[in-house]
């Protein structure tokens, strides 16, 4: 059969008379799918957690970053640093349907001689900015980043996901004092708190709560919202764009497993799981693909 | 549109991996030493020690993600009297080697690093999850014993074997399902090395998941009329200087095979020990100084140079080596 995961993308008419929420709600929902077909080529990875984050990413990239696949090497380019390098299917879709990858190429993921590692790496992916996968380690380079960009009088941004459980990791608040000491308000962290990690919730393998008085103590400019809710991811990420003298963290609330009904809010589809036919099936089905979409992610050759 | 309800299948958990194999004797060992506590950072379902949560969740200390906060805290609970025994990734071992050296080596503590997911064997989650450093690093730390079992009764023998040890040890397991290597006689005792087969030509120096293919290489080498002795190296700190020696000897020409970088581990510690007891040709199969990728651990073993043809090959190198050297004494005479 014709392959046109292409034209799944151009779908999504890139023109500003369509209504950007309802493009970046496509696009969100292209992560998701992408996303599971992938995973289920692959015969491993972690869905619920590229489920969860699948809104963020796709305001990031569809209507916050200035980057774009013709700048990768423009050094005032914005930067994203995926630091839960575990989500790399939701970052491939997202670039897939930005144009930064091809749909079809990225459905061949962690497979030999595929670029589409488990978790991205920068010397096979140049825009995903720097390798990542080890929890906790992104978030210092982004931090590296903004320094840097800043030392060079750019007035590029930087712009890095955490997962909830990442959190755990002593580094990240050490870059989260670091941040704050040097006012790094061209660095914004968003935080997929989906409540669940690996083993099962937060609240039972390490308490993260009072989350936000926490980065708050760390003299950070916070705010939380529904990480599911586009015009608020939108305005939020604005307001963060004009923080001055300090960074800021948007502490997204949302479901892992978002949008695949029986992946929702449970922790054994963290990863790294085998999707069956059937399941991709229906998860895809949850996702609102139709037949012949379902069909052309999951029928593909090459994978 | 029909729900489906069932849990995910859990990639590498079926079969007898180490990791399961580990987890398990961890659990079964539990009553015998009442002191033993199982640190975890939120992975126990990949190390195996899930086991152990479910029957003696009031030993498992969970740490959230949180490595170095982990290997250090297991420092104090031995500075208290108690028997812990770390548990992550290999790769997230790695981020806490500074850990490791000043509050378990350097203060001398009876802790345990186990580790599990080494090399290659980690397949799809691809380079940056792939430990080929892990050997190397924990083995330059004065004091730490560095363990890499090969089959799932070792496995087990092991585990019992670093629990009645003093001291601190680094032990690696394994993701993928493990070939049984071994009879339940089997025997495992720390530092010393086992000569799995035996032959003259050449010597196979292997850890981990290189064992069976090592024995898988010896076996093609024997249809070639060569005969190659097998050695499982499973202690790789201590190694057993006076079993490579006498390999040396009888067979005049050495194979080293892991599933770690070449620089530091297993072959770095047998053509260390030889060179300053009974030097003779060594050839090493292992990862050559590159990071590893995504892939299925047969595939990258494949790609990377780790199978039992490579190691084939490596012996006939290894052994042409030899003769040539004796063609060179012959003509001084
Ligand atoms: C340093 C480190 N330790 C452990 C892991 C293994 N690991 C991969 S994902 C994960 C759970 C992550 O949970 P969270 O950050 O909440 O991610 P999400 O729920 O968004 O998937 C763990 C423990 C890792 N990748 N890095
Ligand atoms: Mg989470």
């Amino acid at each position: 059969m014709t392959l046109t995961l292409r034209s799944i993308s151009e779908e999504v008419p890139q023109s500003p008379a369509m209504d950007l929420e309802k493009q970046l709600a496509l696009a969100a929902a292209f992560v998701r799918r992408h996303s599971i077909a992938s995973i289920y080529h692959a015969g491993s990875g972690h869905p619920g957690g590229a489920m969860s984050c699948a809104d963020l990413l796709a305001c990031l990239f569809g209507a916050e970053l200035n980057f774009w696949p013709s700048g990768i090497d423009d050094p005032h380019r914005d930067r994203f640093v995926l630091s839960k390098g575990h989500a790399a299917p939701a970052l491939y879709a997202v670039g897939a349907h930005y144009g930064f990858c091809d749909a079809k190429a990225a459905l061949r993921l962690r497979k030999l001689g595929s670029p589409f590692q488990g978790h991205p790496h920068v010397l096979d992916l140049p825009w995903v900015e720097t390798s990542t996968g080890s929890l906790g380690q992104g978030l210092s380079v982004a931090l590296g980043m903004a320094m840097g960009l800043r030392m060079q009088r750019s007035a590029a941004r930087v712009y890095t996901l955490l997962g909830d459980g990442e959190l755990q990791e002593g580094e990240v608040w050490e870059a989260a004092m670091c941040a704050a000491h040097h006012e790094l308000d061209n660095l914004c962290v968003l935080i997929d708190y989906n409540k669940l990690q690996s083993d099962n919730r937060n609240d039972l393998i390490m308490r993260l709560e009072p989350l936000a008085a926490k980065w708050r103590a760390f003299d950070w400019a916070i705010a939380e919202i529904d990480g599911h809710d586009i015009p608020q991811i939108l305005s939020t990420l604005r307001r963060a764009g004009a923080t001055q003298n300090r960074p800021s963290v948007i502490i997204a609330h949302t479901v892992k497993g978002k949008g695949v009904s029986y992946m929702e809010n449970v922790p054994s589809w963290h990863g790294s799981v085998k999707l069956t036919r059937e399941q991709a099936e229906d998860a895809l089905l949850s996702l609102g693909a139709s037949r012949n979409e379902i069909k052309e992610f999951l029928d593909v050759d090459g994978g | 549109m029909s729900m489906v309800a069932e849990a995910p299948a859990l990639i590498g958990t079926s079969g007898d991996s180490l990791r399961e194999a580990f987890g398990k004797a961890l659990s079964n060992l539990a009553d015998e030493f009442p002191k033993l506590v199982v640190l975890d950072a939120d992975i126990a379902g990949g190390t195996g020690v899930h086991h152990f949560r479910t029957s003696h969740p009031s030993r498992l200390l969970q740490f959230g993600i949180a490595e170095q906060n982990m290997m250090a805290a297991a420092g104090g609970l031995a500075a208290v009297g108690l028997l812990p025994v770390v548990t992550t990734f290999a790769v997230f071992c790695l981020r806490a080697v500074e850990q490791a050296r000043l509050s378990l080596a350097y203060s001398r503590r009876n802790a345990k690093i186990v580790a599990s997911h080494p090399g290659l064997d980690v397949g799809p989650d691809g380079g940056s999850a792939q430990a080929l450093e892990d050997l190397a690093a924990f083995r330059a730390i004065p004091g730490m014993t560095v363990i890499s079992p090969a089959d799932p009764i070792e496995m087990a023998l092991a585990t019992r074997a670093i629990l009645e040890f003093e001291g601190p040890v680094y032990m690696r397991t394994g993701r993928s399902a493990a070939k049984r290597l071994f009879g339940d006689d089997h025997q495992f005792a720390i530092g010393r090395g086992r000569i799995i087969r035996q032959g003259t030509d050449v010597t196979l120096v292997a850890c981990g998941v290189e064992v069976a293919r090592a024995l898988e290489a010896a076996e093609t080498l024997a249809q070639e009329s060569v005969s190659a002795r097998v050695v499982n190296m499973a202690t790789i700190k201590p190694i057993d200087v006076e079993l490579l020696a006498s390999c040396a000897v009888d067979t005049g020409a050495i194979v080293t095979a892991e599933d770690h970088n070449i620089y530091g581990g297993l072959g770095s510690a047998v053509a260390e020990t030889l060179a300053i007891t009974r030097p003779c040709p060594v050839e090493f199969v292992g990862v050559k100084d590159v990071f590893g990728a995504s892939g299925e651990p047969e595939e990258l073993a494949n790609l990377y140079g780790l199978t039992a043809p490579h190691i084939v090959r490596a012996a006939h190198r290894a052994i042409a080596r030899k003769q040539r050297i004796s063609g060179r004494r012959k003509n001084f005479r």
